[in-house]
């Protein structure tokens, strides 16, 4: 029995373990061995250089514009995002019209509102890039030819062409298509927290707003945490990646208004032979990764509410 | 009877009990933010649902129409567009491509994922902790930084641009939160149906797939579209390792290559229709699933 145990477990074990090893865990570890190499990535010609990859950090404007544009994303993008997905979730589960008994109630539709909400979580970030890099189109772009049509000739933003704006109108289709997912899953909590609450402040006589900080927000804390830092590796890793990459010009300009770490990390390896440098940059990035989830679970620190 | 009574009474005489102090005031309160929420809510919908609009009406466009008059109707219905954006610009290959991958690595994550998540959930063996936190450490890294790496292991295994390299990528960084989700699942069922099976002299292996699988199947149903939706929007893994062969390319990398190329060629109704394509597919299942995909989702996100 004892045996067969043993052997049952290695059996289930051993593939699963193999491809994790080979392809998540080696690549990771020596990623941190190469940030300490001149490696190029073209040959195998290497050799250890201590820290002189990090001490290139400091003087590289390109990687402190992208360790900049990187943490503005961080900062803001869950905030925005976060906050659009409550107002609306919370519209929809307690700005319906009083109806007999129910102290609170949901707008009539919200079931078609969630749907429709959710659409952008279900389609791959180059479609949603796509779709704004058209809209963005100074030339013919859908945004242009609205502010043409309602008579404000004058204004023809460059959109992602001005270095000012570019780095605001990628994060505008970031947070159009994350929102839904955070509406529904935040609804989700709403329509779990006990009417009584409500009906208790609300013969208390306190107003909506009142209701939504005094009682929702602290009863949802959990949930915002977890998209806090959902939103935030967003922010830093695959999808700030993608979405610069896709609809940036240059990818990353103009000059480098939009260049973020993963993106950079992308280059330097691909673009210019230097893979060895360019995982000192994924080191930076990781160390930030990790500050920003011990930051958000400090924070989060509270009592948990029983209900 | 009685219950129902005394119960109508009470609830009606807490109605005017709240009502009666700010009744006008508080009615007029609903009226006025019913208005504004439906208002407010009717204008997100819009801007979200605008953009899927215009992009399948552009796809019926010629090129004049879609530079002329962005918000027009098209003249005709160019069904052209489609034809060539699905033959010439590689479309049906590309989609091809993302069915063999994504169907490949779904099957191989929910497979190893839930024998790994299985054998880790019930069974203590030295080094169990340790084995289930290198998993789960996986979640919180960024990819970016072992992409570097990753492909010169993948061009040594001359694993690059091969369907089979790509679904052993795509299995190996769906596991960490493939095995998290279903060990917190296995771990919920009832033991003793697993030790009624041994007793029935079931073997492990047995009592696993015949036991155990179906009953999980509302957790592998949650991971399983969790894991296809992310499977099939990938594109930073395909992006760096899928290079060299553009036939090979998958759906996401395709749409990318077809808008850098059209910005040459300036096709830009097949290219619209090219984003149709991969669209419409998914927002259909969507609408058809959306509860189990809702549910999938949120529930990856809170576990």
């Amino acid at each position: 029995m004892q045996h067969g145990k043993y052997r049952f477990i290695v059996g289930f074990l051993v593939i699963p373990l193999a491809i994790y090893a080979i392809f998540v865990i080696s690549p990771f570890v020596q990623a941190i061995y190469y940030s300490f190499t001149d490696w190029t990535g073209l040959s195998s010609d290497m050799k250890m250089v201590g820290f002189d990859n990090y001490a290139r950090l400091f003087k590289d404007s390109v990687f402190w514009a992208a360790v900049g544009n990187s943490v503005t994303l961080l900062l803001l993008l869950p905030v925005v995002t976060l906050s659009l997905g409550l107002f609306f979730a919370f519209m929809l589960n307690v700005g319906g019209r009083r109806r007999k008994k129910a102290v609170i109630g949901g707008v009539r539709g919200s079931g078609t509102y969630k749907i429709l909400y959710f659409f952008p979580q279900v389609l791959s970030i180059p479609i949603v890039a796509l779709l704004f890099q058209f809209a963005y189109n100074p030339e013919s772009g859908a945004l242009n030819a609205f502010f043409q049509a309602i008579g404000l000739d004058s204004v023809q933003p460059d959109w992602l062409g001005d270095p000012q704006i570019a780095l605001w109108c990628i994060m505008g289709a970031m947070i159009w298509a994350n929102v839904g997912f955070y509406v529904v899953l935040f609804s989700a909590g709403m329509s779990s927290i006990p009417k009584d609450f409500y009906e208790a402040a609300l013969l208390d006589g306190a107003n909506r707003f009142n209701t939504f900080f005094r009682i929702t927000l602290p009863l949802l804390w959990d949930t915002v945490q977890t998209g806090w830092i959902y939103m935030g590796i967003l922010a830093l890793d695959v999808s700030a990646f993608a979405f610069v990459q896709i609809m940036s010009v240059g990818p990353g300009g103009p000059d480098y208004s939009t260049e973020v770490l993963p993106l950079y990390v992308y280059q330097k390896t691909f673009r210019d032979g230097q893979a060895g440098y360019a995982t000192s940059i994924g080191v930076s990035l990781l160390i930030v990764t990790l500050i920003f989830s011990a930051i958000v679970m400090r924070l989060g620190r509270r009592e948990r509410l029983e209900f | 009877m009685s219950v129902q009574t005394t119960e109508t009474p009470a609830a009606t005489g807490r109605d005017g009990a709240g009502g009666k102090g700010r009744k006008g005031g508080g009615s007029g309160e609903g009226r006025v933010l019913n208005v504004f929420s439906h208002g407010v809510l009717i204008i997100w919908g819009l801007l979200v649902t605008m953009p899927l609009l215009w992009a399948v009406i552009s796809s019926f466009k010629d090129d004049g129409e879609i530079f002329g008059s962005p918000w027009g109707l098209p003249s005709a219905l160019h069904f052209d567009n489609w034809a060539r954006a699905w033959d010439k610009a590689n479309m049906g290959q590309y989609f091809f491509n993302s069915l063999i991958v994504v169907g490949g690595s779904l099957i191989g994550t929910m497979l190893l994922g839930s024998m790994a998540a299985y054998v880790l959930a019930r069974f203590d063996f030295p080094g169990n902790r340790f084995i289930y936190f290198l998993f789960v450490g996986g979640m919180g890294f960024p990819i970016i930084l072992a992409l570097v790496p990753l492909f010169f292991v993948m061009k040594n295994m001359a694993l690059l641009d091969t369907y089979h390299g790509l679904i052993l990528v795509y299995i190996g960084y769906s596991l960490p939160f493939t095995v998290f989700f279903l060990s917190g699942f296995f771990r919920t069922l009832p033991t003793s149906v697993a030790e009624a099976a041994l007793i029935d002299g079931a073997s492990h292996t047995r009592t696993f797939f015949q036991v155990m699988l179906p009953m999980a199947k509302p957790g592998l149903i949650s991971v399983g579209i969790f894991n296809f939706l992310g499977q099939w929007n990938q594109y930073l893994l395909p992006t760096v390792l899928n290079v060299g062969d553009p036939d090979k390319k998958v759906l996401t990398q395709g749409l990318v290559a077809l808008a850098v190329s059209q910005g040459y060629k300036g096709d830009w109704s097949g290219l619209f229709a090219g984003l149709t394509i991969a669209m419409l597919p998914v927002l259909g299942a969507y609408i058809i699933f959306q509860r189990q995909v809702v549910a999938g989702l949120t529930a990856g996100a809170l576990k």
